[in-house]
């Protein structure tokens, strides 16, 4: 008779995913539940009480102009960030690919600026883009008045996604140089011998090869957009000029705590988390369709 | 899970109780303050409190900077929510409304009366204590940090057009930023367009020419106050600086531009600015050598009767939910910071005002005014004293009046990126500020200021 361990009863079983379970339900699904519950109340910010008030609170925020706002400066720098994030780094990542003079030192230092902390990395380029002092100024000097992030929205904008698409080039690069290199050389130089050039072995061997790398990180960029980008907004601009770059993370932020609106708070991020589900459902089933995996 | 942490807890509170009892070895009370100062201002804060521990033997206060104003409320309201708030705090001014109606704290005049400290209520400056007392007068925190703005000019930028004294209406600054800019000045004013310069330039600018912000005395007379900037002479100020901004006699200084107004001033490249008397010392510092400057107080429309600036600053709170012993070291050491050798310790170390009257007095019997450093920090005071506090005057009491601020800056912004009108800025300022005091009045149903 074949010896082979199993487990008798299925509670053995549980009891092993229980940690997990906990895990999750206490840093996920917990305050997740919290934040329903808040949206649907209105909260004294000392926990005198609380008022049920039901969907009130989404209706305010959906009533509101500035919301609107704040969700389309959301999806525009979403859009032109990962875009440039991901177009930069596959450029790159191609290149390094090349195995070019100094492809191991590129190697190295371009993963660099995904490990700076988005405040720290925010300051920096708050001095770069700086109209009277910074490397910006100089154009100024050329072209009085070219550069105006403190009352120029659209400038303000592109700063901020100047400095998250920089940081997370980085992130993206190590993904694809890693998708690359997964592809068998022997496709390549078979290619080469038969006489394609470099961009035709680009488009029809390589791109299609790493389509679920583009694929993954279209999702993660995205995602990442959308959350993380509080810290650079918060040292850059903090929501200005005039809202202009008040994100959806960062009038969370604002609202909940500067303004102690708790509820208000908690109903934006139910309504961003829908946001990004919805996004990413429309990723997987538009877009997957037209990914190859091997 | 809770149950077994509460038990924890219960043990260990008696057993530290336990210890506490032990007469001999009695160890001073700890009790913690949390502050919302950095940088300079808390390592003066930090030998205040060294002082405090000196100055007696039964209780020790452990001090705490939160880094800032915002992140000091944000983060009292977290640890007061899981029952670990600090027992004194430092609330800024336009936190007040909000503590009021927290029901979180203990008011500090009874917890000086329970703990038989006599003070003296009338020694405030009245303009500092009714910014923080009840509709009835009554205290419920103490004035700590306390400043108002002023206007900084450069005597030497003033000479070579042929003036000694700062501009006292806004009809001659507009004369003086033309002469000046004439005169080759670049910058002649500085300014900022933030959610922080609401405060010098509208609630300042409106109590001056006794302005109403808000209906029902700025908020004091109720939460059903709302917002009334849109139609005051405000919307005069506004349209003059923008004017003003487009001849190029004001340019905008910021720390995202580069350069902030007080560093603009301090270099000597803008001639005039409107900040805090607590950035005096910061000029003093940093100023650019040999340059010839002084402060005055913030100008007026032509023919208008000045009334008292507003206070900025924050207060000390006592929150709920201590024990005794806490609320005597509490005492102890509010009385101690009233104290005027303590007022003169504060003030000179920082550029903040004195509270009181006898701190004040305290100060110029020292000759403290008459010296470089600190000379003109007492037009601070003529500014808050210029006259009686009135219903408008005395403060503002709106709920959530930080998002308000934050409202100021976006229509600002707004108004000087020429996206909208300047009634239409300030219009828009009204309605997006009242909908977060309808928010406000909503969320303490049944409640009403003290």
């Amino acid at each position: 008779m074949e010896k082979r361990v199993t487990f008798s009863k299925w509670t053995i079983g549980i009891l092993f995913a229980v940690p997990q379970l906990v895990l999750i339900f206490t840093f996920f699904y917990w305050p997740a539940g919290q934040a329903v519950y808040w949206s649907l109340t209105l909260q004294q910010p000392w926990g005198g009480g609380n008022i049920w008030v039901g969907l009130d609170n989404f209706r305010s925020i959906l009533s509101n102009a500035d919301y609107w706002n704040s969700i389309s400066a959301s999806l525009v720098f979403a859009a032109i960030s990962t875009g440039l994030a991901m177009f930069i780094a596959l450029v790159l990542a191609a290149l390094t690919d090349r195995q070019l003079a100094g492809s191991r030192l590129y190697r190295v230092v371009l993963i660099w600026p995904y490990g700076i902390a988005a405040p720290a990395l925010a300051m920096a380029f708050r001095f770069i883009l700086a109209p009277e002092a910074g490397f910006m100024a100089v154009v100024n000097r050329v072209w009085p008045g070219f550069w105006d992030p403190g009352l120029d929205g659209a400038d303000a904008m592109a700063s901020i996604i100047v400095a998250f698409s920089w940081k997370y080039v980085g992130y993206n690069f190590i993904f694809f140089l890693a998708a690359f290199q997964a592809i068998p050389r022997s496709l390549i130089e078979a290619a080469a011998m038969d006489g394609s050039g470099v961009i035709r072995r680009f488009w029809d061997i390589q791109f299609p090869l790493i389509t679920p790398t583009i694929f993954f990180l279209l999702v993660i960029n995205i995602t990442e957009s959308f959350q993380d980008s509080f810290g650079i907004v918060d040292i850059m601009t903090a929501g200005g000029p005039a809202n202009a770059t008040n994100l959806m993370v960062y009038k969370i932020y604002s609202d909940g705590f500067k303004g102690l609106d708790y509820s208000g708070a908690a109903a934006q991020s139910i309504i961003l988390m829908l946001l990004i589900i919805v996004l990413t459902i429309f990723q997987f089933r538009f877009i997957e369709r037209r990914v190859h995996y091997r | 899970m809770t149950i077994i942490k509460r038990g924890l807890a219960a043990l260990a509170v008696g057993a530290l109780g336990s210890a506490l009892a032990m007469p001999a070895f009695a160890e001073p009370v700890k009790f913690d303050f949390w502050f919302g100062l950095s940088g300079d201002l808390a390592r003066v804060v930090d030998t205040l409190c060294k002082n405090f521990n000196a100055s007696q033997k039964d209780y020790e206060v452990v001090c705490t900077s939160q880094g800032n104003y915002d992140a000091t409320l944000q983060n009292t309201i977290a640890a007061f929510r899981a029952g670990k708030q600090p027992t004194v705090v430092q609330v800024y001014d336009v936190g007040t409304a909000t503590m009021m109606l927290s029901g979180a704290y203990k008011p500090a005049d009874k917890l000086m009366e329970e703990n038989g400290y006599k003070i003296d209520y009338a020694d405030y400056f009245p303009g500092i204590a009714r910014y923080y007392a009840t509709s009835k007068g009554e205290m419920l925190s103490f004035p700590f940090n306390s400043s108002t703005a002023l206007m900084y000019w450069n005597k030497d930028a003033f000479a070579k057009i042929g003036k000694t004294e700062a501009p006292k209406t806004w009809e001659d600054v507009g004369a003086d930023l033309k002469a000046m800019k004439d005169a080759g000045y670049e910058c002649p004013m500085a300014i900022n367009i933030s959610a922080n310069e609401s405060w010098q330039l509208m609630e300042q600018f409106s109590a001056l020419h006794n302005q109403p912000i808000a209906t029902k005395s700025n908020g004091y007379g109720g939460l059903d106050a709302r917002l009334e900037v849109n139609k005051t002479k405000f919307v005069q100020y506004v349209t003059d600086l923008k004017k003003w901004y487009d001849a190029g006699l004001i340019k905008i200084k910021s720390k995202d531009l580069g350069q902030d107004m007080v560093q603009a001033f301090a270099s000597g490249t803008c001639q005039v600015i409107m900040t805090s008397v607590g950035d005096h010392g910061t000029v003093g510092k940093t100023q650019k050598e040999g340059m010839n400057w002084d402060v005055a107080e913030l100008p007026v429309y032509a023919g208008t009767e000045r009334k008292n600036s507003l206070v900025g600053g924050a207060s000390l709170w006592v929150l709920s939910g201590k024990s005794d012993a806490e609320y005597k070291g509490a005492a102890a050491f509010l009385n101690f910071i009233h104290d005027p050798k303590t007022a003169l310790f504060w003030s000179t170390n920082t550029g903040y005002i004195p509270v009181t009257k006898s701190g004040f007095d305290y100060m110029k019997s020292t000759g403290l005014y008459d010296k470089a450093p600190y000379k003109g920090r007492e037009v601070a005071i003529a500014s808050l004293t210029a006259s009686e506090p009135t219903e408008i005057t005395r403060g503002i009491r709106l709920g959530n009046f930080t998002q308000i601020r934050a409202e100021f800056g976006t229509q600002m912004q707004a108004i000087f990126a020429n996206k909208v009108s300047v009634q239409q800025g300030l219009d828009a300022l009204v309605k997006n500020g009242d909908a977060i005091l309808d928010r406000f009045q909503q969320t303490y149903p049944g409640k009403t200021l003290p």
